[in-house]
């Protein structure tokens, strides 16, 4: 079971954005898919076993990408060829 | 490269494109001139790509996926890009930003998602084919609402550079068209190597359809015929499989009992793996604007809020919850050893057998607003998602009618035997025409 303090809590952490209307619909929501997913606590067996994978890496140079003008272009704001983000502060 | 233009003017009265480009340049090559529709999570250079959410009106990706690139070289005229519900999280096509897609065999029903837009404009005979994506059954689900076909690829035969990432690790670009020679044409054209996508797997597809079947074994999971499939459409189903006994086939009854969790398994990875992939969207590179004079979680929680549909925050904190400290070993450890089990399943079965047939969908295609409650349409995916889970190929085929409504067939193969499931799905095509 979670409570409306949890959700708020989770909303929280995942920057979403939530006003208190919405905090009851989404408990119970979040309450019934949490039950259907407590079926996993019957699950037996070992965790993924990597077989005949592995890492895809390249040599670390520099490669063409894309234009300065091309990155910014859907940016709201840019300054100085960077983009403006809000205050951290 | 664009040496001709196409000229397309759908009547879309389905609201299945988001955008339309009436005027498609194009090559020469083996789609040349076809206009090909691309789902709107697929990033297209100079074409605004949404995913069909608020978040991203306006955006313009400044790069072509890499699909989209082959597309291009093989003569295809991009002609728009389809609704979905956003960002690939849905059933129905109901949770766009920008309205629901009509089913066009009826109106008053959903074309299945998430790819729906893609269904409904080839049903509707406004293209011939189009680019769908594939995280939990949204190729299979409206191909077989529409009534047409649709390849869910071995996972790593088509580049997903370009795709804009709900989750990872389960989706796939794939074809879509009213044929199986058509979706194997599409398939030839996307599928391959590409050094921007680190899963991709150097495994062209170079295919046309066989339909001599004879001395194929078909598994046949009881589990695909059990409780909550509707008991018409498993009939139709069964039917279907028996013409592909008549054409030299052997149907053999086999069991996936880790479909029990499957389900489960599949909705804690792939939101787990949407609250991180969609963490970049906050209004600072892309998109509506963050308030740049607020502190940043202000912000940021100021445009999400205001940019993402109900079902993508559901998911979001769904997934922030199962990976949260404390809950990630009952959740996404789980949910992990679970994905292992269904992998195992599928090698236990195809030491046995060559394919694994059943219905794609447990009912035909819902009417619009029927399923309400998120956790009733999540339970529609259960056919559609250990597919996903496995990485395995998977097709959609048109088998028959339920209360006049299409029933797709789902053939899924072993890893990189697409081509067998194209066979099958073409064999049974032949016959039912």
């Amino acid at each position: 079971m979670v409570t409306e303090n949890d959700v708020r809590d989770i909303a929280e952490l995942a920057d979403i954005g939530i006003n208190t209307e919405e905090l009851g619909p989404f408990t119970d929501q979040f309450n019934a898919i949490l039950d259907y997913f407590d079926v996993l606590d019957r699950v037996q067996g070992e965790g993924s076993v990597i077989r005949d994978l592995s890492n895809v890496m390249r040599e670390d140079v520099i490669e063409l990408s894309l234009p300065q003008e091309e990155v910014l272009k859907n940016a709201a704001f840019q300054e100085d060829g960077f983009i403006r983000a809000p205050r951290v502060m | 490269m664009a040496a001709h233009e196409t000229v397309f003017n759908p009547d879309d009265r389905y609201n299945a494109f988001l955008t339309v480009c009436r005027k498609a340049p194009h090559s020469d090559g083996k789609l040349a001139g076809i206009a090909v529709a691309v789902k709107d999570n697929i990033s297209t250079q100079g074409i605004e790509t949404t995913c069909a959410s608020k978040i991203l009106k306006g955006y313009i990706p400044p790069y072509d996926a890499h699909v989209v690139d082959l597309l291009k070289q093989s003569g295809a005229a991009i002609a728009g890009k389809t609704n979905m519900d956003e960002f690939g999280m849905g059933t129905t096509t109901e949770n766009s930003a920008f309205g629901p897609t009509l089913n066009p065999c009826d109106t008053t029903r959903v074309p299945g998602g998430s790819s729906g837009g893609s269904a409904a404009a080839i049903a509707a005979g406004m293209v011939r084919m189009a680019l769908g994506t594939d995280t939990g059954g949204s190729i299979r689900c409206p191909a077989a609402f529409c009534g047409i076909v649709g390849l869910k690829p071995t996972y790593g035969r088509v580049s997903r550079y370009g795709l804009i990432a709900y989750a990872n690790s389960l989706e796939q670009i794939g074809p879509m068209a009213g044929t199986v020679s058509d979706v194997s044409l599409l398939m030839q054209v996307i599928a391959g190597y590409d050094r921007r996508d680190s899963t991709s797997y150097n495994k062209p597809y170079t295919h046309t359809p066989n339909p001599d079947i004879k001395g194929l074994t078909i598994g046949i999971p009881q589990e695909y015929f059990g409780a909550g499939v509707d008991p018409r459409v498993a009939e139709v189903t069964k039917r279907a499989i028996f013409r592909l006994e008549e054409l030299g086939a052997t149907a053999l009854p086999c069991s996936i009992p880790s479909m029990e969790y499957a389900l489960a398994a599949y909705y804690v990875t792939c939101t787990s793996e949407a609250s991180s992939n969609l963490a970049r969207f906050d209004g600072v590179r892309y998109g509506p604007a963050a308030d740049t004079k607020k502190s940043w979680h202000d912000a940021y929680r100021e445009v999400r809020r205001a940019g993402f549909g109900a079902e993508v925050r559901r998911r979001i904190m769904l997934g922030t919850f199962a990976l949260s400290s404390g809950y990630y070993g009952k959740y996404y450890a789980k949910a992990q050893i679970a994905r292992e089990n269904v992998k195992k399943d599928f090698a236990r079965i195809f030491s046995e057998v060559d394919v694994i047939a059943g219905p794609t969908m447990p009912t035909i295609a819902f009417k619009l607003g029927e399923k309400s409650d998120p956790l009733s349409m999540y339970l529609a995916d259960i056919l559609t998602v250990p597919v996903n889970l496995a990485n395995i190929p998977a097709i959609s085929v048109p088998c028959g009618k339920v209360d006049g409504m299409p029933v797709g067939l789902q053939i899924m193969g072993k890893p990189f035997e697409d081509e067998r499931v194209v066979d099958v799905a073409f064999a049974y095509e032949q016959v039912a025409a």
